[in-house]
């Protein structure tokens, strides 16, 4: 452990030598001892979950690299705990953190965007006209929200004075969403949810708040002036089939009605109608709330780039990388983490905690000389909430089997108060514990 | 989860109290056990009158626990779903009501000294 290790570290080892305890220490010092010497350029673009924890891993397994990390959103957003502002159990600040109080000490952190990525140069030219020169390029940017593919609808309107929801584009929107959703269980009409046909970050989400307003509704004694009508992009209510039929099983026992094939075309907010794209031709249906969540793509320096499918998702621009190592499949020297990656599972921070051991092996291992050897099996999970109070830890792989992490334990297709805890209580002590490396 | 390892507890439960009020609260268990060990040392028996007091608390302590965790976690006991969810529920109960008996033996063995007893 060097000087400045030991002074960061120094709250904790204390803490420790209370407790009685020394394995922290030995831990630290030995995983100290393996760092890798290298001077190799790293530039990581995104500080996001994955962006933040691999930095913070790498930090630690080398010794002498010259890491960069590129983002321009000087705040950190918890992702997880939107569904949480947007039921109205915790406020926008609750999902609000900086940036740069995840990064760790030693690394440059650029606060601006990309503006071009040159991945036969080697080459990231910022927003600010900096021209960042790497080795290794480790994509972690996330994903933007298409809002303008909705017609008609504007981030603007969102709030109870419109019955308008948008959940998924910052703290600030899902607490005037739960505004909305308040007014809506509290006045009754008629409520639309529903996801987009592009691959979207966290399926499980568009439902849980679906659930979570007719349990609210319910619980004001309101739900009999409230109709719940989800509408699925596909011909399933989410793409594992055995949750699938779960969910469809919950909603049935709810009288929440389903459609599928129903795709959020547009909205119009003075006759308060939305339409969808079916394949009978579009329909046009009255609401008096509605969650809108647009199509979901890369960004556009991503999809300028050449790191995109040529013949995949090509109107979203997801990353060309190997499912398994999460390596590019045309620049070696580019590895993906979280919802950039074009694989067929997991825009999910619980899919981000399965990728960053695999590149940080497989990245790590090449400066090492050696061959990486973790493979990335598609594991995402999704705390699927049906009730304040319960939810349903659903676990599963690219190949649709159910991974459960406490076989025999936790059932994952059963309605658990445990479940819930984990989601409420344990997900962001979890999830800062990886933001920082650690888990 | 992947490599869930005592670390990964430790930096689960130091991110969900924050490092500060974790470890404090820890402070606070090894405290209250070690007093327990030194008024059972300095009276060489356990009083069974002081622990009688202490197992006629033991069910606040558990409801006490239950309640707060029930609180805390925005839930009650419509939730209860399977098996597991009684078993926390229980460990709940359990855990408190221990932990408040014996910090009730400890007190009223500091409180009222060996003599109280005889």
């Amino acid at each position: 452990m060097d000087l400045q290790k030991l002074a960061t570290s120094r709250r904790g080892f204390m803490g420790l030598a209370a407790g009685g305890s020394a394995a922290m220490a030995l831990g630290a010092a030995a995983k100290q001892a393996q760092a890798q010497r290298t001077n190799a350029r790293i530039l990581i673009m995104g500080a996001g979950a994955g962006g933040a924890a691999i930095a913070n891993r790498l930090t630690e397994r080398l010794d002498g690299a010259q890491i960069t990390v590129l983002d321009g959103r000087p705040q950190h957003w918890y992702q997880p705990g939107f569904t949480l502002i947007a039921s109205g159990l915790r406020k926008a600040d609750y999902a609000i953190s900086s940036t740069e109080q995840w990064l760790p000490r030693g690394v440059t952190y650029v606060n601006e965007y990309a503006a071009e990525l040159d991945p036969e140069a080697n080459r990231v030219t910022t927003t600010g006209g900096q021209r960042i020169d790497y080795d290794y390029l480790i994509v972690a940017t996330g994903l933007v929200l298409d809002w303008d593919a909705i017609e008609g609808f504007d981030l603007s309107m969102a709030g109870p004075q419109n019955g308008i929801a948008a959940h998924y584009a910052s703290p600030e929107h899902a607490e005037l969403s739960w505004q909305a959703l308040d007014k809506f269980t509290d006045e009754g009409g008629v409520g639309m949810f529903g996801r987009p046909a592009t691959e979207m970050k966290c399926a499980g989400a568009p439902v849980k708040l679906c659930f979570l307003g007719e349990d609210i509704a319910t619980t004001k004694g309101n739900r009999s002036k409230c109709d719940f009508i989800y509408n699925a992009q596909a011909t399933n209510l989410f793409g594992v089939p055995v949750i699938h039929h779960r969910v469809r099983q919950i909603m049935d026992e709810r009288n929440i009605t389903y459609r599928y094939q129903h795709v959020l075309k547009g909205i119009d907010l003075g006759a308060r109608t939305a339409t969808f794209t079916t394949p009978d031709g579009d329909v046009t249906d009255k609401w008096d709330f509605i969650n809108v969540i647009p199509p979901q793509r890369a960004p556009q320096v991503i999809r300028d780039s050449g790191l995109a499918w040529a013949d995949r998702w090509t109107d979203q621009g997801w990353i060309e990388v190997d499912m398994h190592t999460l390596r590019h499949a045309r620049y070696a020297n580019i590895f993906g983490i979280g919802d950039i990656n074009g694989v067929p599972k997991g825009k999910t921070a619980a899919s981000v905690k399965f990728h960053i051991p695999v590149v940080e092996d497989h990245l790590v291992s090449e400066i090492a000389g050696r061959e990486g050897t973790r493979l990335y099996d598609g594991y995402t999970s999704c705390p699927l909430i049906t009730r304040i109070g319960r939810a349903m830890l659903v676990e599963f792989d690219y190949r649709d089997n159910l991974t459960p992490s406490f076989p025999g334990v936790i059932a994952p297709l059963e309605e658990l108060w445990i479940s819930w805890l984990m989601k409420e209580v344990a997900l962001k002590a979890t999830y800062n514990a990886m933001l920082r490396g650690r888990a | 989860m992947e490599e869930f390892s005592l670390m990964t507890l430790l930096a689960v439960f130091e991110e969900m109290f924050g490092r500060g009020l974790f470890w404090a609260m820890v402070a606070v268990a090894v405290i209250v056990t070690l007093g327990y060990v030194y008024v059972l040392v300095r009276d060489r028996a356990m009083s069974m009158r002081k622990f009688l007091l202490a197992q006629l608390s033991m069910p606040v302590g558990g409801v006490a626990a239950v309640a707060f965790v029930m609180m805390m976690t925005n839930s009650g006991f419509a939730d209860i779903g399977g098996p597991i969810d009684w078993i926390v529920l229980l460990g709940v109960f359990v855990a408190g009501a221990v932990g408040f008996a014996i910090l009730v033996y400890v007190i009223q063995s500091l409180v009222r000294g060996k003599e109280a007893d005889i």
